[in-house]
């Protein structure tokens, strides 16, 4: 990578009314880059990439806003690290174009390089070096001026509560604290878009919080917009919009409610001393039902609000009630058809084998 | 529109005149973290001497037996600077190891993710070291009074420069042939069929002249042949050899009857080091 190609941005415009003419200007305009404020920060157009017979990845398009915090959410092998690959400008595309914070990721490599941070699905850190020197090495490769080293190293260290671990070597450190420490690095540099490869990956649940909390409050104090994989359904629906991807496809995207919407409504289930009569009543009053032998269902837009209506309408005693809000593995089998951890166990080790000796 | 074009160039301009300094910075952390895991890993420290006193005491007291002392020098004086040089080549070729382990521990692509020149990484690690190296020889040279070698300031000097020479024309290559292997055991295999051959067929161990032609021929094309020699003859220059002592132990790589100045030799070390350096960039990190 030399940077030759970093001095001129097809995106974010910053010189254009002082050191260009007309035409310059029009042709802008007409990438409809002077007439919008500011291009998005991810824009991929049918990206797609081939490894030999496989397609990996088959003519993804989408679109992530600046500040958004977007999933991309799929089983093993969906091609999720792929995109990530191709966005990061580590592979190139067989088609299709994308930009990245307004730079090309093709035409543009360094540029890109520049403004994004990259937390791979692999650990990439110097176990021989302390939390701090990882950072510093971090900072001098990502040209982060030299007075504003030891304030980031400060701020990032802090937000994912790693400052007290400043001065110990990572060999010392648990794997949650490291991918924290990854995170945190990522960040080092003030990047634009920061990729996080199955952040989450092999750390418990209350580490998996915690890393959760880090990444939001990344969001809002730093303004970064994060574009993240993850396997696990609970954790997408902390992202603004989910792309579902399977089998190198995007087969859904949306926010994680509209996703649950298509899916269906919520159902609020009822076991009572008369089925039968609940349910009539409960139609009667405009509910839509449907009696099954040990129990009457009833759809409706917000099954926890209307639990108490409903059991007032349905006028027979209540053994149980059941509430049940379609969550992301309702979406992932309405979609794709599977459960989304089928096939998980067969593939992931040779998956994860293969990158991990690259 | 002319004052537009005139910024524009001005801004270019500064923006390679910050990218070089970045580019040294680059340099000098990538080098200051191959001293501060070397620093860190003590028993690689320790361990890259046994061999080259193994071989000073063993070979040089089992030859001096042999070959007899001529006028107060001995094999043992003769051997010194080559087990020096030994020391510098071996630290050296095995500093580039840390690439390999680099790419077994994933930090190898932190690295070549950045939006850095492959040429400062691979700079960085060269430097480092041979850095590393010199530091290693430079030890090597507190057995000197024990041996009988006489040392003088002038000559450590001398000794740390063809040193550094030595050790950045096999970094490189070291890191040449560790950008190229995926896996750990294919770079030890890798050097132990490249570097003990180098390392016997230089004249670290054994004067030059009078072998066997195809012997001669291959210490010929051997480069390491050319740096060993300035080393043992810079030490030989001050030890006050007896005109027989230096005719026996004579140093100077002849090629067809004609004997290459030492300058001649510099060069090709020198011709060696920026070859492999080329090599080196251009199969560093190459995307998969
Ligand atoms: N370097 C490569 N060479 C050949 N095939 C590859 C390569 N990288 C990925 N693939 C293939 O591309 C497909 C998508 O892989 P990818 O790594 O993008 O999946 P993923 O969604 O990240 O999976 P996981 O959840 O296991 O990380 C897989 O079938 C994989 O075998
Ligand atoms: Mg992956």
């Amino acid at each position: 990578m030399t940077g030759s190609d970093d001095a001129t941005p097809v995106g974010p415009a910053q010189n254009s009314s002082s050191s260009s003419g007309p035409r310059r200007e029009r042709a802008l305009e007409d990438s409809g880059i002077l007439s919008d404020s500011a291009p998005p920060a991810i824009d991929v157009k049918s990206l797609s990439k081939r490894y030999g017979e496989n397609e990996a990845v088959k003519g993804v398009s989408f679109k992530v806003a600046r500040g958004e915090v977007f999933a991309f959410l799929g089983p093993n092998g969906a091609g999720k690290t792929t995109t990530i690959r191709m966005l990061c400008t580590l592979t190139r595309p067989t088609s299709g174009s994308a930009t990245v914070d307004g730079f090309d990721v093709f035409r543009q490599p360094t540029a890109v390089r520049r403004r994004i941070g990259l937390v791979f699905q692999e650990p990439t850190l110097d176990q021989q070096l302390t939390a701090e020197e990882n950072l510093q090495f971090h900072a001098v490769l990502y040209r982060v001026p030299r007075h504003q080293v030891e304030e980031r190293i400060d701020r990032v260290l802090r937000l994912v509560d790693l400052g007290e671990r400043r001065k110990d070597l990572v060999s010392t450190f648990s794997g949650g604290m490291a991918r924290r420490l990854e995170i945190a690095r990522g960040m080092l540099h003030t990047p634009a878009v920061l990729f996080l490869d199955e952040p989450t990956i092999g750390l418990d649940p209350q580490t998996r919080a915690l890393m959760w909390e880090d990444v939001l409050r990344l969001r809002s104090e730093e303004g970064v917009t994060i574009f993240l994989t993850t396997h696990y359904m609970d954790e997408a629906e902390y992202a603004d919009r989910i792309a579902i991807i399977d089998n190198g496809s995007i087969v859904a995207l949306d926010s994680p409610d509209e996703l649950k919407k298509m899916v269906g409504s919520d159902t609020v289930e009822l076991s009572t001393a008369d089925d039968k009569l609940a349910g009539s009543n409960l139609e009667q009053a405009g509910y839509k039902v449907s009696v099954g032998e040990q129990s009457v269902v009833a759809f409706v837009e917000n099954g926890e609000e209307q639990v108490t209506a409903i059991i007032s309408t349905a006028g027979v005693p209540i053994r149980s009630v059941k509430v049940h809000r379609p969550d992301l593995d309702d979406v992932f089998l309405h979609f794709t058809g599977r459960e989304i951890r089928e096939g998980h166990a067969e593939r992931s080790f040779p998956m994860h084998f293969r990158s991990f000796r690259r | 529109m002319a004052t537009a074009n005139i910024s524009v160039g001005a801004t270019r301009l500064t923006d390679e005149r910050n990218r070089l300094g970045y580019e040294l910075r680059t340099i000098q952390m990538v080098w200051h973290r191959e001293i501060i895991r070397f620093v860190r890993t003590r028993t690689r420290i320790l361990s890259s001497f046994v061999q080259p006193i193994l071989f000073l005491f063993v070979l040089g007291y089992g030859m001096t037996t042999l070959v007899g002392t001529t006028g107060g020098f001995d094999f043992k004086k003769f051997v010194f600077p080559g087990i020096v040089s030994m020391t510098v080549v071996t630290t050296a070729i095995f500093s580039a190891i840390s690439i390999v382990w680099d790419r077994e521990f994933g930090f190898l692509r932190e690295m070549l993710v950045a939006p850095v020149s492959r040429s400062a990484l691979v700079l960085g690690k060269a430097l480092g070291g041979s850095t590393i190296a010199t530091v290693q020889g430079t030890i090597m040279l507190v057995l000197a009074p024990l041996i009988g070698v006489h040392l003088t300031v002038l000559l450590v000097v001398e000794v740390i420069l063809l040193e550094a020479l030595m050790a950045f024309g096999l970094t490189t290559f070291g890191v040449f042939v560790a950008s190229r292997i995926q896996k750990m055991e294919g770079f030890q295999v890798v050097m132990q069929l490249v570097l003990f051959p180098m390392i016997f067929l230089s004249g670290a161990l054994f004067p030059l002249d009078g072998l066997p032609s195809w012997l001669a021929f291959i210490t010929r094309i051997n480069p390491l042949t050319y740096a060993v020699d300035p080393l043992r003859h810079v030490v030989f220059a001050v030890q006050n050899m007896p005109p027989a002592a230096a005719a026996r132990f004579a140093t100077g790589v002849t090629i067809f009857g004609y004997l290459l100045p030492l300058w001649g030799e510099i060069l090709i070390v020198v011709a060696f080091a920026l070859v492999f350096l080329a090599l080196a960039i251009r199969g560093f990190g190459k995307p998969d």
